[in-house]
Protein backbone atom coordinates (compact mmCIF):
# COMPACT_ATOMS: atom_id res chain seq x y z
CA UNK A 1 0.00 0.00 0.00
CA UNK A 2 2.65 2.44 0.68
CA UNK A 3 4.49 2.04 -2.51
CA UNK A 4 1.34 2.02 -4.88
CA UNK A 5 1.57 5.25 -6.54
CA UNK A 6 -1.29 6.87 -5.22
CA UNK A 7 -2.85 7.91 -8.91
CA UNK A 8 -3.49 3.76 -8.80
CA UNK A 9 -4.60 3.80 -4.62
CA UNK A 10 -7.58 6.17 -5.87
CA UNK A 11 -9.19 4.16 -8.39
CA UNK A 12 -10.06 1.46 -5.19
CA UNK A 13 -10.34 4.06 -2.52
CA UNK A 14 -13.17 6.98 -4.30
CA UNK A 15 -11.94 8.64 -0.01
CA UNK A 16 -8.02 8.89 -0.19
CA UNK A 17 -8.21 12.35 -1.42
CA UNK A 18 -10.03 13.79 1.34
CA UNK A 19 -7.60 11.76 3.61
CA UNK A 20 -4.52 13.10 1.75
CA UNK A 21 -5.94 16.70 1.58
CA UNK A 22 -6.02 17.31 5.64
CA UNK A 23 -2.41 16.81 5.24
CA UNK A 24 -2.43 20.40 3.85
CA UNK A 25 0.45 19.37 1.08
CA UNK A 26 1.07 18.91 -2.35
CA UNK A 27 1.26 15.21 -3.11
CA UNK A 28 3.17 14.09 -6.52
CA UNK A 29 0.29 11.71 -7.34
CA UNK A 30 2.56 9.96 -9.47
CA UNK A 31 4.46 8.89 -6.54
CA UNK A 32 3.65 6.49 -3.32
CA UNK A 33 2.63 7.73 0.09
CA UNK A 34 6.30 6.58 0.93
CA UNK A 35 8.28 8.17 -2.15
CA UNK A 36 6.02 11.89 -1.37
CA UNK A 37 7.01 11.40 3.11
CA UNK A 38 10.50 11.15 1.87
CA UNK A 39 10.38 14.75 -0.01
CA UNK A 40 8.73 16.18 2.73
CA UNK A 41 10.71 18.51 5.02
CA UNK A 42 11.10 17.99 8.66
CA UNK A 43 8.78 20.56 9.91
CA UNK A 44 5.74 18.44 8.71
CA UNK A 45 6.72 15.68 11.37
CA UNK A 46 7.28 18.30 13.56
CA UNK A 47 4.25 20.34 13.02
CA UNK A 48 2.17 16.84 13.80
CA UNK A 49 4.39 15.48 16.68
CA UNK A 50 4.65 12.34 14.73
CA UNK A 51 7.32 10.33 13.32
CA UNK A 52 7.94 9.47 9.57
CA UNK A 53 6.45 5.74 10.60
CA UNK A 54 3.56 6.87 13.01
CA UNK A 55 2.39 9.16 9.85
CA UNK A 56 2.98 5.82 7.49
CA UNK A 57 1.36 3.97 10.33
CA UNK A 58 -1.95 5.96 10.65
CA UNK A 59 -2.22 5.90 6.57
CA UNK A 60 -1.82 1.86 6.19
CA UNK A 61 -4.58 1.41 9.79
CA UNK A 62 -6.93 4.28 7.59
CA UNK A 63 -6.58 2.25 4.36
CA UNK A 64 -7.22 -1.10 5.72
CA UNK A 65 -10.39 0.37 7.30
CA UNK A 66 -11.42 1.67 4.21
CA UNK A 67 -11.25 -1.20 2.63
CA UNK A 68 -13.18 -3.29 5.56
CA UNK A 69 -15.62 -0.67 4.63
CA UNK A 70 -15.59 -1.04 0.56
CA UNK A 71 -15.39 -4.99 0.80
CA UNK A 72 -18.18 -4.83 3.37
CA UNK A 73 -21.35 -7.18 2.18
CA UNK A 74 -24.62 -5.11 2.77
CA UNK A 75 -25.08 -7.10 5.96
CA UNK A 76 -28.93 -7.78 5.42
CA UNK A 77 -30.70 -8.31 8.50
CA UNK A 78 -33.32 -11.17 8.72
CA UNK A 79 -35.38 -10.16 11.47
CA UNK A 80 -36.78 -7.56 13.69
CA UNK A 81 -38.64 -8.72 17.27
CA UNK A 82 -40.42 -6.33 19.46
CA UNK A 83 -40.95 -7.94 22.84
CA UNK A 84 -43.56 -6.30 25.36
CA UNK A 85 -43.02 -3.99 28.33
CA UNK A 86 -45.24 -1.33 29.75
CA UNK A 87 -47.06 1.61 28.96
CA UNK A 88 -47.19 5.30 29.91
CA UNK A 89 -49.31 4.67 33.07
CA UNK A 90 -46.91 1.51 33.56
CA UNK A 91 -49.92 -1.58 32.42
CA UNK A 92 -48.15 -4.17 30.76
CA UNK A 93 -48.43 -4.68 27.22
CA UNK A 94 -50.30 -7.68 26.16
CA UNK A 95 -49.02 -9.09 22.58
CA UNK A 96 -47.34 -11.62 21.17
CA UNK A 97 -43.80 -10.97 20.46
CA UNK A 98 -44.03 -9.42 16.95
CA UNK A 99 -41.24 -9.91 14.21
CA UNK A 100 -40.97 -8.23 11.57
CA UNK A 101 -38.82 -9.72 8.43
CA UNK A 102 -36.20 -9.16 5.56
CA UNK A 103 -38.55 -6.91 3.01
CA UNK A 104 -41.38 -6.06 5.19
CA UNK A 105 -42.90 -3.33 6.14
CA UNK A 106 -45.31 -2.58 9.30
CA UNK A 107 -47.00 0.21 9.86
CA UNK A 108 -47.60 2.17 13.29
CA UNK A 109 -50.89 4.02 13.77
CA UNK A 110 -52.17 5.84 16.48
CA UNK A 111 -53.19 9.49 17.66
CA UNK A 112 -50.55 12.28 17.93
CA UNK A 113 -48.72 11.75 21.42
CA UNK A 114 -49.61 8.31 21.45
CA UNK A 115 -45.80 6.76 21.49
CA UNK A 116 -45.54 5.83 17.69
CA UNK A 117 -42.15 7.78 17.90
CA UNK A 118 -41.11 6.44 20.92
CA UNK A 119 -41.64 2.63 19.58
CA UNK A 120 -39.23 3.92 16.66
CA UNK A 121 -36.46 4.70 19.08
CA UNK A 122 -36.82 1.74 20.86
CA UNK A 123 -36.02 -0.15 17.83
CA UNK A 124 -32.96 2.59 16.97
CA UNK A 125 -31.70 1.98 20.31
CA UNK A 126 -32.56 -1.94 20.36
CA UNK A 127 -33.75 -0.95 23.67
CA UNK A 128 -33.20 -3.92 26.05
CA UNK A 129 -35.34 -2.36 29.12
CA UNK A 130 -33.56 0.59 29.42
CA UNK A 131 -35.74 3.00 27.99
CA UNK A 132 -39.43 4.02 29.39
CA UNK A 133 -41.42 1.94 27.55
CA UNK A 134 -38.99 -1.58 29.17
CA UNK A 135 -39.55 -2.95 25.59
CA UNK A 136 -36.50 -5.09 24.04
CA UNK A 137 -35.70 -5.53 20.54
CA UNK A 138 -33.93 -8.28 18.91
CA UNK A 139 -31.90 -7.88 15.62
CA UNK A 140 -31.76 -11.49 14.46
CA UNK A 141 -32.78 -13.24 17.45
CA UNK A 142 -29.75 -11.57 20.21
CA UNK A 143 -30.26 -8.81 21.89
CA UNK A 144 -28.37 -5.67 21.96
CA UNK A 145 -25.80 -7.19 25.01
CA UNK A 146 -25.61 -10.42 22.85
CA UNK A 147 -25.20 -8.46 19.94
CA UNK A 148 -22.16 -6.51 21.75
CA UNK A 149 -20.56 -9.64 22.85
CA UNK A 150 -19.69 -10.80 19.06
CA UNK A 151 -17.99 -7.67 18.20
CA UNK A 152 -19.27 -7.69 14.90
CA UNK A 153 -19.76 -3.66 13.66
CA UNK A 154 -23.52 -2.71 13.53
CA UNK A 155 -24.57 -1.09 10.18
CA UNK A 156 -26.43 1.43 10.84
CA UNK A 157 -30.20 2.10 10.78
CA UNK A 158 -31.57 4.85 8.64
CA UNK A 159 -34.11 6.92 9.63
CA UNK A 160 -36.23 9.19 7.93
CA UNK A 161 -38.82 11.74 9.32
CA UNK A 162 -40.58 15.01 8.07
CA UNK A 163 -37.88 17.01 10.32
CA UNK A 164 -35.13 16.06 8.77
CA UNK A 165 -33.54 18.57 5.49
CA UNK A 166 -30.94 18.52 3.50
CA UNK A 167 -28.01 21.16 4.53
CA UNK A 168 -25.54 20.70 1.87
CA UNK A 169 -24.54 24.03 -0.18
CA UNK A 170 -24.82 21.16 -3.45
CA UNK A 171 -26.57 19.34 -6.50
CA UNK A 172 -28.70 16.94 -6.81
CA UNK A 173 -25.81 15.18 -8.61
CA UNK A 174 -22.85 16.15 -6.35
CA UNK A 175 -24.91 15.31 -3.87
CA UNK A 176 -25.06 11.59 -4.63
CA UNK A 177 -21.92 11.52 -5.86
CA UNK A 178 -20.55 12.27 -2.29
CA UNK A 179 -22.17 9.93 -0.60
CA UNK A 180 -21.79 7.12 -3.52
CA UNK A 181 -18.42 7.92 -2.67
CA UNK A 182 -18.51 6.34 0.80
CA UNK A 183 -19.41 3.00 -0.26
CA UNK A 184 -18.32 2.20 -4.03
CA UNK A 185 -15.30 2.36 -6.12
CA UNK A 186 -14.95 5.02 -8.70
CA UNK A 187 -16.52 3.01 -11.73
CA UNK A 188 -19.70 2.02 -10.33
CA UNK A 189 -20.55 5.53 -8.85
CA UNK A 190 -21.89 7.32 -12.14
CA UNK A 191 -24.24 4.43 -12.73
CA UNK A 192 -25.51 4.28 -9.52
CA UNK A 193 -26.08 8.25 -9.12
CA UNK A 194 -28.00 7.64 -12.28
CA UNK A 195 -30.02 4.97 -11.37
CA UNK A 196 -30.87 6.92 -8.04
CA UNK A 197 -31.78 10.34 -9.39
CA UNK A 198 -34.57 8.56 -11.96
CA UNK A 199 -35.96 6.65 -9.18
CA UNK A 200 -36.23 9.67 -7.31
CA UNK A 201 -37.73 11.88 -9.86
CA UNK A 202 -40.20 9.12 -10.68
CA UNK A 203 -41.16 8.83 -7.10
CA UNK A 204 -41.61 12.73 -6.68
CA UNK A 205 -44.10 13.24 -9.65
CA UNK A 206 -42.59 16.67 -10.11
CA UNK A 207 -39.11 16.43 -12.11
CA UNK A 208 -36.42 18.05 -11.12
CA UNK A 209 -32.85 18.40 -13.05
CA UNK A 210 -29.13 17.48 -11.50
CA UNK A 211 -28.02 20.31 -11.01
CA UNK A 212 -30.85 21.57 -9.14
CA UNK A 213 -28.89 22.08 -5.40
CA UNK A 214 -30.56 20.03 -2.78
CA UNK A 215 -31.55 22.60 -0.61
CA UNK A 216 -33.74 23.79 -3.63
CA UNK A 217 -36.18 20.86 -3.67
CA UNK A 218 -39.63 21.03 -2.88
CA UNK A 219 -40.32 19.04 0.59
CA UNK A 220 -42.01 16.12 -1.90
CA UNK A 221 -38.79 16.13 -4.21
CA UNK A 222 -36.75 15.79 -1.49
CA UNK A 223 -38.52 13.23 0.51
CA UNK A 224 -38.51 11.21 -2.62
CA UNK A 225 -34.60 11.90 -2.96
CA UNK A 226 -34.03 11.15 0.44
CA UNK A 227 -35.79 7.47 -0.22
CA UNK A 228 -34.22 6.37 -3.81
CA UNK A 229 -30.90 7.04 -2.10
CA UNK A 230 -31.88 5.20 1.13
CA UNK A 231 -33.00 1.93 -1.31
CA UNK A 232 -29.87 1.85 -3.29
CA UNK A 233 -27.00 3.98 -1.47
CA UNK A 234 -27.49 3.77 1.98
CA UNK A 235 -26.68 0.48 3.46
CA UNK A 236 -28.56 0.38 6.49
CA UNK A 237 -30.82 -2.87 6.28
CA UNK A 238 -33.44 -1.22 8.87
CA UNK A 239 -35.50 1.82 7.69
CA UNK A 240 -37.47 3.79 10.54
CA UNK A 241 -39.97 6.51 8.79
CA UNK A 242 -41.71 8.83 10.71
CA UNK A 243 -44.65 10.43 8.95
CA UNK A 244 -43.66 11.49 5.69
CA UNK A 245 -47.38 11.09 3.92
CA UNK A 246 -47.99 14.63 3.60
CA UNK A 247 -45.34 14.92 0.17
CA UNK A 248 -47.66 14.07 -2.08
CA UNK A 249 -44.91 11.32 -3.44
CA UNK A 250 -46.02 8.00 -4.79
CA UNK A 251 -46.50 6.30 -1.44
CA UNK A 252 -46.66 2.81 -2.78
CA UNK A 253 -43.69 2.99 -5.36
CA UNK A 254 -41.75 4.23 -2.19
CA UNK A 255 -42.76 1.52 0.07
CA UNK A 256 -42.28 -1.44 -2.79
CA UNK A 257 -38.88 0.46 -3.26
CA UNK A 258 -37.37 -0.05 0.39
CA UNK A 259 -38.72 -3.33 0.61
CA UNK A 260 -37.52 -4.55 -2.45
CA UNK A 261 -34.32 -3.95 -1.35
CA UNK A 262 -34.52 -6.23 1.36
CA UNK A 263 -34.94 -3.38 3.63
CA UNK A 264 -36.94 -3.76 6.76
CA UNK A 265 -39.50 -0.81 6.86
CA UNK A 266 -41.60 0.35 10.10
CA UNK A 267 -43.18 3.40 9.37
CA UNK A 268 -45.28 5.75 11.54
CA UNK A 269 -47.87 7.19 9.89
CA UNK A 270 -51.56 8.54 9.96
CA UNK A 271 -52.18 7.63 5.99
CA UNK A 272 -54.43 5.36 5.53
CA UNK A 273 -53.35 4.37 2.28
CA UNK A 274 -49.49 3.33 4.14
CA UNK A 275 -51.51 2.00 7.20
CA UNK A 276 -53.65 -0.49 4.46
CA UNK A 277 -50.35 -1.14 2.35
CA UNK A 278 -48.81 -2.60 5.41
CA UNK A 279 -49.95 -6.20 5.56
CA UNK A 280 -50.04 -5.86 9.58
CA UNK A 281 -50.66 -2.69 11.63
CA UNK A 282 -49.24 -1.58 15.62
CA UNK A 283 -51.98 0.27 17.32
CA UNK A 284 -50.29 2.44 20.16
CA UNK A 285 -53.23 3.83 22.67
CA UNK A 286 -51.54 5.70 25.83
CA UNK A 287 -47.52 4.40 24.88
CA UNK A 288 -48.85 0.75 24.71
CA UNK A 289 -49.00 -1.72 22.18
CA UNK A 290 -52.61 -1.90 22.15
CA UNK A 291 -53.01 -4.56 19.34
CA UNK A 292 -51.76 -5.72 15.56
CA UNK A 293 -54.52 -5.73 13.02
CA UNK A 294 -54.14 -7.75 10.48
CA UNK A 295 -55.04 -6.95 7.15
CA UNK A 296 -58.11 -9.12 5.63
CA UNK A 297 -60.14 -9.08 2.66
CA UNK A 298 -62.22 -6.09 3.73
CA UNK A 299 -59.60 -4.02 4.06
CA UNK A 300 -57.73 -4.71 1.01
CA UNK A 301 -60.79 -3.55 -0.53
CA UNK A 302 -60.69 -0.90 0.87
CA UNK A 303 -57.17 0.10 0.14
CA UNK A 304 -58.19 -0.12 -3.39
CA UNK A 305 -60.76 2.51 -3.00
CA UNK A 306 -58.94 4.64 -1.18
CA UNK A 307 -55.71 4.65 -3.60
CA UNK A 308 -58.44 5.21 -6.50
CA UNK A 309 -59.82 8.37 -4.28
CA UNK A 310 -55.97 9.28 -4.09
CA UNK A 311 -55.65 9.02 -7.47
CA UNK A 312 -58.29 11.06 -8.30
CA UNK A 313 -57.27 13.82 -5.96
CA UNK A 314 -53.58 13.62 -7.18
CA UNK A 315 -55.16 14.10 -10.50
CA UNK A 316 -57.32 16.98 -9.74
CA UNK A 317 -54.11 18.36 -8.01
CA UNK A 318 -52.19 18.44 -11.19
CA UNK A 319 -54.79 20.09 -13.36
CA UNK A 320 -55.09 22.80 -11.15
CA UNK A 321 -51.28 23.33 -10.68
CA UNK A 322 -51.01 23.64 -14.86
CA UNK A 323 -53.80 25.99 -14.88
CA UNK A 324 -56.80 23.89 -16.24
CA UNK A 325 -60.68 24.93 -14.50
CA UNK A 326 -62.69 22.31 -13.28
CA UNK A 327 -66.32 21.26 -13.20
CA UNK A 328 -68.39 18.90 -11.02
CA UNK A 329 -69.48 17.24 -14.04
CA UNK A 330 -66.22 15.35 -14.14
CA UNK A 331 -66.78 13.71 -10.90
CA UNK A 332 -70.63 12.68 -11.31
CA UNK B 1 -11.30 10.26 40.30
CA UNK B 2 -11.16 9.57 36.52
CA UNK B 3 -10.56 12.88 34.53
CA UNK B 4 -12.42 13.18 31.45
CA UNK B 5 -11.93 16.22 29.18
CA UNK B 6 -14.59 17.09 26.35
CA UNK B 7 -14.29 19.58 23.89
CA UNK B 8 -15.44 21.14 21.23
CA UNK B 9 -16.06 24.52 18.50
CA UNK B 10 -19.34 26.60 20.35
CA UNK B 11 -22.80 25.98 20.82
CA UNK B 12 -22.33 22.39 19.53
CA UNK B 13 -24.59 20.86 22.36
CA UNK B 14 -21.27 19.71 25.00
CA UNK B 15 -23.40 20.65 27.89
CA UNK B 16 -26.53 19.38 26.93
CA UNK B 17 -24.90 15.78 26.42
CA UNK B 18 -22.12 15.76 29.44
CA UNK B 19 -25.60 16.42 31.59
CA UNK B 20 -26.84 13.86 30.32
CA UNK B 21 -23.99 11.26 30.47
CA UNK B 22 -23.26 13.17 34.08
CA UNK B 23 -26.75 11.93 35.01
CA UNK B 24 -26.63 8.43 33.45
CA UNK B 25 -22.70 7.99 35.63
CA UNK B 26 -25.04 9.07 38.69
CA UNK B 27 -27.71 6.44 38.67
CA UNK B 28 -25.13 3.66 40.34
CA UNK B 29 -24.24 6.34 43.33
CA UNK B 30 -20.64 7.85 41.44
CA UNK B 31 -19.88 11.17 42.58
CA UNK B 32 -19.58 13.22 39.62
CA UNK B 33 -18.98 16.86 39.16
CA UNK B 34 -17.71 19.20 36.27
CA UNK B 35 -15.66 22.04 34.98
CA UNK B 36 -16.56 24.54 32.50
CA UNK B 37 -13.89 26.90 30.71
CA UNK B 38 -14.76 29.88 28.69
CA UNK B 39 -13.75 33.05 27.77
CA UNK B 40 -16.36 35.55 28.50
CA UNK B 41 -18.92 34.61 30.30
CA UNK B 42 -21.46 31.18 30.47
CA UNK B 43 -24.16 29.84 32.24
CA UNK B 44 -23.71 26.28 32.30
CA UNK B 45 -22.53 25.75 35.70
CA UNK B 46 -26.32 27.14 36.48
CA UNK B 47 -27.11 23.99 34.43
CA UNK B 48 -25.26 21.58 36.13
CA UNK B 49 -26.32 22.71 39.01
CA UNK B 50 -29.92 22.53 38.05
CA UNK B 51 -28.83 19.16 37.59
CA UNK B 52 -27.83 18.33 41.15
CA UNK B 53 -24.01 18.39 39.15
CA UNK B 54 -21.48 20.54 41.59
CA UNK B 55 -19.60 22.33 39.08
CA UNK B 56 -16.92 25.03 38.76
CA UNK B 57 -15.99 27.90 36.25
CA UNK B 58 -13.44 29.07 35.01
CA UNK B 59 -13.32 32.15 32.52
CA UNK B 60 -10.00 33.15 30.86
CA UNK B 61 -11.09 37.01 29.80
CA UNK B 62 -8.23 38.74 28.41
CA UNK B 63 -6.23 35.61 27.96
CA UNK B 64 -6.19 32.63 25.60
CA UNK B 65 -8.88 30.31 26.75
CA UNK B 66 -6.48 27.33 25.58
CA UNK B 67 -3.36 28.53 27.90
CA UNK B 68 -5.90 29.40 30.73
CA UNK B 69 -7.05 26.04 30.17
CA UNK B 70 -3.19 24.25 30.97
CA UNK B 71 -2.71 26.65 33.56
CA UNK B 72 -5.08 25.67 35.83
CA UNK B 73 -6.32 21.95 35.34
CA UNK B 74 -4.17 20.93 38.48
CA UNK B 75 -6.03 23.15 40.27
CA UNK B 76 -9.64 21.80 38.91
CA UNK B 77 -8.27 18.14 39.44
CA UNK B 78 -7.70 19.10 43.21
CA UNK B 79 -11.15 20.53 43.68
CA UNK B 80 -12.28 17.60 42.04
CA UNK B 81 -10.48 15.26 44.82
CA UNK B 82 -11.40 17.47 47.38
CA UNK B 83 -14.74 16.87 46.12
CA UNK B 84 -14.27 12.86 46.11
CA UNK B 85 -15.72 12.88 43.00
CA UNK B 86 -15.95 9.64 40.88
CA UNK B 87 -15.84 11.35 37.70
CA UNK B 88 -14.83 14.94 36.92
CA UNK B 89 -15.63 15.73 33.50
CA UNK B 90 -14.06 19.12 32.18
CA UNK B 91 -15.51 21.21 28.99
CA UNK B 92 -14.03 23.35 26.58
CA UNK B 93 -14.55 25.35 23.58
CA UNK B 94 -11.87 25.05 20.65
CA UNK B 95 -12.43 28.31 19.71
CA UNK B 96 -9.88 29.15 16.74
CA UNK B 97 -9.52 25.28 16.01
CA UNK B 98 -6.28 25.18 16.22
CA UNK B 99 -5.60 23.95 19.53
CA UNK B 100 -6.48 20.67 21.63
CA UNK B 101 -7.26 20.66 25.32
CA UNK B 102 -5.90 17.08 25.25
CA UNK B 103 -4.01 15.13 27.67
CA UNK B 104 -2.01 12.14 27.19
CA UNK B 105 -3.72 9.04 29.46
CA UNK B 106 -6.61 11.38 29.87
CA UNK B 107 -9.85 10.21 27.97
CA UNK B 108 -10.30 12.93 25.59
CA UNK B 109 -14.16 13.68 23.91
CA UNK B 110 -14.90 15.71 20.84
CA UNK B 111 -18.51 16.91 20.25
CA UNK B 112 -18.95 18.14 17.00
CA UNK B 113 -22.48 19.31 14.89
CA UNK B 114 -23.78 17.64 11.72
CA UNK B 115 -24.61 21.07 10.72
CA UNK B 116 -21.20 22.55 11.00
CA UNK B 117 -21.33 21.40 7.20
CA UNK B 118 -19.24 18.59 5.68
CA UNK B 119 -15.83 20.50 5.50
CA UNK B 120 -16.14 20.78 9.15
CA UNK B 121 -14.30 17.63 10.38
CA UNK B 122 -11.41 18.89 8.47
CA UNK B 123 -11.27 22.85 9.74
CA UNK B 124 -11.02 21.33 13.42
CA UNK B 125 -8.32 19.74 13.38
CA UNK B 126 -6.56 18.45 16.65
CA UNK B 127 -9.61 19.09 18.43
CA UNK B 128 -10.77 15.78 16.19
CA UNK B 129 -7.78 14.29 15.09
CA UNK B 130 -6.68 13.49 18.60
CA UNK B 131 -9.67 12.82 20.59
CA UNK B 132 -10.58 9.41 21.97
CA UNK B 133 -14.37 9.60 21.52
CA UNK B 134 -15.95 12.10 18.55
CA UNK B 135 -20.05 12.68 19.00
CA UNK B 136 -22.22 13.81 17.00
CA UNK B 137 -25.06 15.76 17.92
CA UNK B 138 -27.92 17.00 15.62
CA UNK B 139 -27.84 14.21 13.46
CA UNK B 140 -31.84 14.41 14.09
CA UNK B 141 -32.53 17.32 11.19
CA UNK B 142 -30.83 16.46 8.41
CA UNK B 143 -31.01 13.36 6.17
CA UNK B 144 -29.58 10.08 6.20
CA UNK B 145 -27.37 10.55 3.96
CA UNK B 146 -25.78 13.20 5.48
CA UNK B 147 -25.42 11.47 8.35
CA UNK B 148 -23.40 8.59 6.41
CA UNK B 149 -21.51 11.02 5.21
CA UNK B 150 -20.32 13.20 7.95
CA UNK B 151 -19.52 9.71 9.48
CA UNK B 152 -17.33 8.74 7.25
CA UNK B 153 -15.37 12.24 7.04
CA UNK B 154 -14.57 11.70 11.19
CA UNK B 155 -13.33 8.78 10.47
CA UNK B 156 -11.26 9.82 7.93
CA UNK B 157 -10.22 12.93 10.07
CA UNK B 158 -9.55 10.22 12.95
CA UNK B 159 -9.36 6.76 12.39
CA UNK B 160 -8.95 5.32 15.96
CA UNK B 161 -11.69 6.84 17.37
CA UNK B 162 -14.94 5.28 18.74
CA UNK B 163 -17.52 7.43 16.77
CA UNK B 164 -21.14 7.93 18.20
CA UNK B 165 -24.14 10.07 16.83
CA UNK B 166 -25.81 11.55 20.02
CA UNK B 167 -29.41 13.36 20.31
CA UNK B 168 -29.09 15.49 23.36
CA UNK B 169 -32.60 16.73 23.41
CA UNK B 170 -33.69 13.25 23.46
CA UNK B 171 -30.93 11.34 25.09
CA UNK B 172 -30.61 8.62 22.28
CA UNK B 173 -27.39 7.47 22.70
CA UNK B 174 -26.47 8.31 25.88
CA UNK B 175 -26.33 4.83 27.64
CA UNK B 176 -23.94 3.64 25.15
CA UNK B 177 -21.57 6.54 25.35
CA UNK B 178 -21.35 6.24 29.19
CA UNK B 179 -20.56 2.55 28.95
CA UNK B 180 -18.08 3.61 26.86
CA UNK B 181 -16.17 6.17 28.84
CA UNK B 182 -16.85 4.03 31.89
CA UNK B 183 -14.30 1.25 30.06
CA UNK B 184 -12.12 3.94 28.77
CA UNK B 185 -11.54 6.64 31.77
CA UNK B 186 -8.51 5.98 33.85
CA UNK B 187 -7.70 6.58 37.35
CA UNK B 188 -4.69 8.52 37.21
CA UNK B 189 -3.06 11.91 38.64
CA UNK B 190 -2.15 14.56 36.38
CA UNK B 191 0.96 15.92 37.56
CA UNK B 192 3.70 15.98 34.83
CA UNK B 193 0.96 14.60 31.97
CA UNK B 194 1.92 16.05 28.25
CA UNK B 195 -0.64 17.83 26.51
CA UNK B 196 -1.17 16.03 23.18
CA UNK B 197 -0.69 18.52 21.09
CA UNK B 198 1.52 22.18 21.93
CA UNK B 199 -0.58 25.43 22.22
CA UNK B 200 0.76 28.14 19.48
CA UNK B 201 3.28 29.94 20.14
CA UNK B 202 1.79 33.61 21.05
CA UNK B 203 4.56 36.06 21.91
CA UNK B 204 4.01 39.09 19.80
CA UNK B 205 3.18 42.58 20.39
CA UNK B 206 -0.78 42.37 20.16
CA UNK B 207 -0.47 39.60 22.92
CA UNK B 208 1.03 42.23 24.97
CA UNK B 209 -2.19 44.34 24.68
CA UNK B 210 -0.61 46.34 21.87
CA UNK B 211 -3.32 47.46 19.26
CA UNK B 212 -2.49 49.50 16.45
CA UNK B 213 -2.37 48.37 12.96
CA UNK B 214 0.97 48.66 11.03
CA UNK B 215 4.55 46.98 10.63
CA UNK B 216 6.15 49.25 13.33
CA UNK B 217 4.15 48.17 15.91
CA UNK B 218 4.60 44.31 15.47
CA UNK B 219 7.13 42.65 18.01
CA UNK B 220 8.16 39.46 17.98
CA UNK B 221 6.67 36.01 16.42
CA UNK B 222 4.25 37.59 13.55
CA UNK B 223 3.93 35.79 10.79
CA UNK B 224 3.15 37.57 7.03
CA UNK B 225 0.94 36.28 4.69
CA UNK B 226 1.83 35.31 1.52
CA UNK B 227 -0.17 36.65 -1.57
Amino acid sequence: MLTIPLLQLEKDYPYLPYYLDDFEVIWDKEKSFSENLMELPDSFFEQRKMSRNEVEEEFSAYLRSASECLSEEIRSVGSITIIPGVGKDGASECFDPITIRKGEMIAIVGETGSGKSRLLEDIEWQALKDTPTQRTILIDGKNKEEWLKTGERRRSIAQLSQNMNFVLDMNVEEFLTMHAECFLRKEEIPGKVQKVYEVAVSLAGEPFSRDTAVTALSGGQSRALMIADCAYLSRAPIVLIDEIENAGIDRRKAMELLTGNDKIVLIATHDPILSLMSPKRIVIRNGRIDKIIHRDDQEAAVLLLAEKKDHELMTLRNRIRKGEHVSISEFE
Amino acid sequence: MKLVTFAGPPATGKTTVMTRILKEIMRDGSKVGACKFDCLQTEDDKTYSQAGIPSAKGLSSELCPDHYYITNIQTVYDWGKKEELDYLFTESAGLCNRCSPYIKNVLAVCVIDQLSGIRAPRKIGPLLKLADIVLITKGDIVSQAEREVFMRRVETSNPKALIFPVNGLTGQGISEITRAIRNMAMEREIENETLRFPMPMALCSYCLGETKIGTEYQIGNVKHIKI
